[in-house]
């Protein structure tokens, strides 16, 4: 359909005449059947006149009403005839950024029929990017030709793309049962191994991104007990819920943003960042006051106590805010993905979550090794006694150091937020996940964290990839036992002499 | 456990005592118990505590009007907090104890199937609201939802039409338990006897809760772009939605270009999500809150009245979906039925039940089939809208007879159309 369009648009072109656009076609575009819509929307856009443009363009946004006042609504093959229509009339506006737009739409339905007119759109074009991609769509467009010499050609320019469905058609076109020509066959072959190489590669590339953003996710949750578990060997299994608050934190920060900066509601995540941490804090200052740090040392009796209090906060959630999962909106920054390869997209909220998780990692590490505090923390941690002998406050640092790895979860919350459901036993899947990360990265070691952390990520990607996400997870499992008999210690063993154990 | 109980029970009394409804405790055989056993906490709460809402509403409407035979419905609430065991439990707790005439509960297959046995047992009364994938008929269940003939088949046919995108490869992408993959196991047959091949078939299962789908989403592009066009039908149920349409929309995967088509997700689940990327996507019910006609204005008007009125959480955004309207419908064929059969006594509504007729939000005089347990209901087709409502793209002329026993599966044309009468075990 597009390309008949196409055509007479062209010959249009010239003679734009100034009408309002026909009542009786605009009045088809709320047919009963989709061949009617499909035909009026074709005959307005070959008019060209801006009018009817403008009435196809409030087609496609929705907001186009019919005679008695109401939403015309369109179906996906509408839809697609109509985007087609749109792109090739947007294919001649100044605006680059529109003619990019138009170009990737058209390259989803190519026709021979469209080869003269995109070879005349590619020698206009002098934007380098669009211009690229309109040679490999006149390729694809030509592929089929007549004279064997522009079919080699198409195939020769074809093997610069990177488009799943070229690699199709140039395997198809490498076969003898639809190409006579050897030629032609050794060319399309040739370009054919040139895309599924690149897109191979591509998805590996792919696979390690999601592996890196799955393992920032697992870092984020786990950090804060890495901290409490790790380095002050509270088996803290209250863990889950402090993301969990710290997620609830973003919640009510977008609500207040909502009610009060409706303006700035792009930004309340970053306002969120810290308020999460306080109140991930606050709740982990009082944990340790008033419960576990009567336990210190008595590990199992800190696991019941520390369950129990999970319950409560669950339930407390629950009081609060509600059994249902609660909405917390990706803000626009972060919502859509970067186009490496028409095959791989990287999504814009796990990039930002990736640098997130360094920045909290850059922080954390900061803090350990770079402040007093850190020090005391260390010290306290590596001998109890004698730290409090030379004059460290240890029960202090205690609570300090709660509430700071508590603080940190609060963060995790936020960037789960982002990717995951928010609901009163949101924490609950992520506390066997932080304690695997912990083990194996090895008690008491950020690096280990780190390293397990994305180490889990990117194996459990790629035996996602060839075995589906439930075989996935029990193999990680399994892995992560086997391994853990061999080498108790995790990943990395603290060295030297260690008091307490 | 028995505490909380003890508690529910007696803010429900209280609460039931202030409203009017029962002047003493004591004087219970005035009204006609109804038991209803949804989880309202849980990951099944999203789904359920909309259901539960719809059930107290309609019951307060039969109230209003001089309840069943001049008795008043009395609701008893409990919560199997998603836990497949404790909704046997509970639903033994209704019958035994509270001895309640019918109960309107359950959503997942699982929960059903682990509460069959009971009320098969205790000859009790169950009306389960929500689609399924067939394969049961049990006799003292009425299936108020679609069986895969009502949903699953005919989304696939749309799919394949012209209209739907002639879709020529498939996805079958679900929830790692009984009901995704017994539809698929339908389905997959279903495109078989097509003249789909193997090759173009992919299915994909994910676990409960899960919450990355970034590898499926890839593999759904790798798959997508051989060549053929692509549909993806999804069963994935629960909260694990959220994430998947989240990835969907951010990995710029258009519904021009692979339509995915969903029997689990109405305008509920679609409430905590985005929907602008998801424009065009489908799901096949058999009622959609956009339908237009006198008795769904009703019924919207009547669900968002009762929200403000019971300061639901969002009570301003509240919507109607396909379950609420099964579950509304049922409860108002067995309130007919019992006036016909004047009498509350388990078999006689059975009886009564065959053949029982009622207009419906979805526009369509719905029956109860005369044998199969069944209703007979419209299919609808609709794309998600920028406003997370869905736009009505195909319906089928009217409503269509159940088939609790899918032709697709080998061994089910011998089987009965109607339940077994048990011979005593």
């Amino acid at each position: 359909m597009v390309p008949r369009i196409f055509l007479l648009l062209m010959l249009l072109l010239a003679c734009v005449a100034q009408a309002a656009p026909n009542p009786a076609l605009v009045r088809q575009l709320s047919a009963e059947e989709s061949d009617d819509r499909i035909a009026a929307i074709q005959k307005l856009a070959l008019t060209a006149e801006p009018e009817a443009l403008a009435v196809l363009q409030q087609l496609a946004d929705g907001t186009l009403k019919d005679e008695k006042g109401e939403d015309i609504t369109i179906n996906n093959r509408v839809r697609r005839e109509l985007e087609g229509a749109l792109a090739v009339l947007k294919l001649i506006d100044p605006d680059p950024v529109v003619r990019f737009k138009a170009v990737k739409e058209i390259a989803g339905n190519v026709d021979a029929a469209m080869a003269p007119m995109l070879a005349k759109a590619r020698d206009r074009e002098t934007e380098p990017r669009i211009r690229a991609l309109l040679v490999e769509i006149h390729a694809t467009a030509t592929l089929k030709d007549p004279d064997p010499k522009v079919r080699i050609a198409a195939a020769k320019s074809l093997a610069s793309s990177a488009d799943p469905n070229t690699k199709a058609m140039l395997k198809a076109q490498s076969e003898p049962a639809n190409e006579a020509e050897t030629e032609v066959r050794r060319a399309a072959f040739q370009s054919y191994l040139e895309v599924k190489d690149r897109l191979t590669l591509a998805e590996n590339i792919g696979r390690v991104f999601s592996g890196l953003s799955l393992g920032s996710i697992l870092l984020l949750a786990a950090l804060g007990l890495a901290i409490t578990y790790g380095v002050m060997g509270v088996i803290n299994m209250a863990h889950g819920e402090l993301l969990m608050i710290g997620a609830y934190a973003t919640y009510t920060m977008q609500g207040l943003f909502r009610s009060y900066f409706p303006e700035q509601l792009d930004w309340y995540l970053l306002a969120a960042v810290p308020v999460a941490f306080f109140a991930a804090a606050v709740v982990g200052v009082l944990l340790e006051r008033t419960v576990i740090r009567w336990l210190y040392g008595r590990a199992l009796e800190t696991l019941l106590a520390t369950w129990g209090l999970s319950l409560m906060l669950i339930q407390a959630a629950r009081v609060i805010f509600g059994a249902q999962n609660v909405e917390v909106a990706n803000p626009s920054w972060m919502s859509g993905g970067i186009e490496i390869l028409p095959s791989i997209v990287l999504p814009l909220n796990r990039i930002v979550i990736v640098g997130f998780a360094l920045f909290v990692l850059a922080l954390v590490w900061a803090l350990m090794n770079r402040t007093r505090l850190g020090m005391f923390v260390r010290a306290v941690t590596q001998n109890r006694a004698m730290a409090g002998c030379v004059g460290v406050p240890t029960g202090r640092i205690d609570t300090v150091a709660f509430a700071l790895g508590a603080g940190i979860a609060g963060l995790g919350g936020v960037a789960l937020s982002q990717i995951a459901n928010v609901g009163p036993d949101m924490g609950q899947g992520y506390i066997v996940d932080s304690f695997m990360v912990v083990v194996l990265g090895g008690v008491g070691q950020l690096a280990g964290a780190v390293w397990a952390a994305l180490g889990l990520g990117i194996v459990t990607k790629f035996i996602e990839a060839w075995s589906g996400a439930v075989i996935a997870k029990i193999v990680v499992l399994v892995f992560i036992i086997m391994f853990i008999q061999k080498r108790p210690q995790g990943l990395f063993a603290l060295k030297g002499r260690f008091v307490e154990s | 456990m028995q505490r909380r109980n003890f508690v529910k029970a007696t803010a429900l009394t209280v609460a039931l005592a202030a409203a009017g409804f029962v002047t003493q405790p004591a004087v219970a055989a005035d009204t006609i118990k109804v038991g209803i056993l949804h989880s309202l906490s849980g990951t099944m709460a999203i789904s359920e505590t909309a259901l539960k809402e719809t059930a107290l509403m309609a019951i307060e409407e039969i109230n209003a009007k001089g309840g069943v035979m001049g008795k008043k419905l009395e609701p008893v609430v409990v919560d199997p907090a998603s836990n497949w065991p404790l909704f046997a439990e509970k639903a033994r707790q209704l019958l035994t104890q509270d001895k309640v005439a019918v109960t309107f509960g359950c959503w997942t297959s699982v929960s059903r199937k682990s509460v069959n046995p009971v009320f098969k047992e205790l000859n009790g009364l169950l009306f389960y609201p929500v689609q399924y994938e067939g394969e049961e008929l049990e006799k003292n269940v009425f299936y108020t939802g679609a069986a895969p003939n009502q949903q699953a088949i005919p989304a696939v046919e749309y799919l394949m039409s012209k209209d739907g995108g002639s879709a020529k490869r498939w996805v079958l992408l679900g929830t790692d338990y009984v009901y995704p993959r017994t539809t698929n196991k339908i389905l997959r047959a279903f495109l078989k006897s097509k003249g789909v091949a193997e090759a173009d078939i992919m299915e994909e299962y994910t676990p409960f809760g899960h919450s990355d789908y970034q590898t499926i989403i890839a593999k759904i592009k790798k798959f997508a772009g051989e060549g053929k066009k692509t549909a993806v039908v999804s069963t994935i149920n629960g909260d694990s939605n959220v994430p998947f349409y989240k990835e969907l929309g951010n990995a710029g995967l258009k519904a021009t270009d692979v339509p995915v088509v969903a029997f689990s997700v109405g305008e509920e689940e679609l409430r905590g999500v985005d929907t602008k990327p998801l424009v065009g996507h489908l799901a096949a019910w058999n009622y959609f809150q956009s339908i237009k006609n006198p008795e769904n204005d009703k019924f919207i008007k009547q669900y968002r009245d009762w929200a403000k009125k019971q300061k639901l959480p969002k009570a301003e955004t509240v919507v109607t979906n396909d379950p609420m309207e099964a579950t509304y419908i049922g409860i108002h064929m067995w309130k007919q039925a019992v006036e016909k059969a004047k009498s509350t006594d388990t078999d006689k509504v059975i009886a009564a039940m065959a053949g029982q007729s009622f207009k419906a939000p979805s526009g369509f005089t719905i029956k109860m089939d005369e044998k199969n347990h069944h209703l007979h209901r419209a299919v609808f087709i609709g794309e998600v809208k920028a406003d997370g409502q869905f736009n009505v793209v195909w319906k089928t002329k009217g409503p269509v007879k159940a088939q609790p026993w899918s032709p697709f599966i080998a061994g089910n044309d011998k089987k009965k159309d109607e339940p077994e009468v048990s011979k005593g075990k």
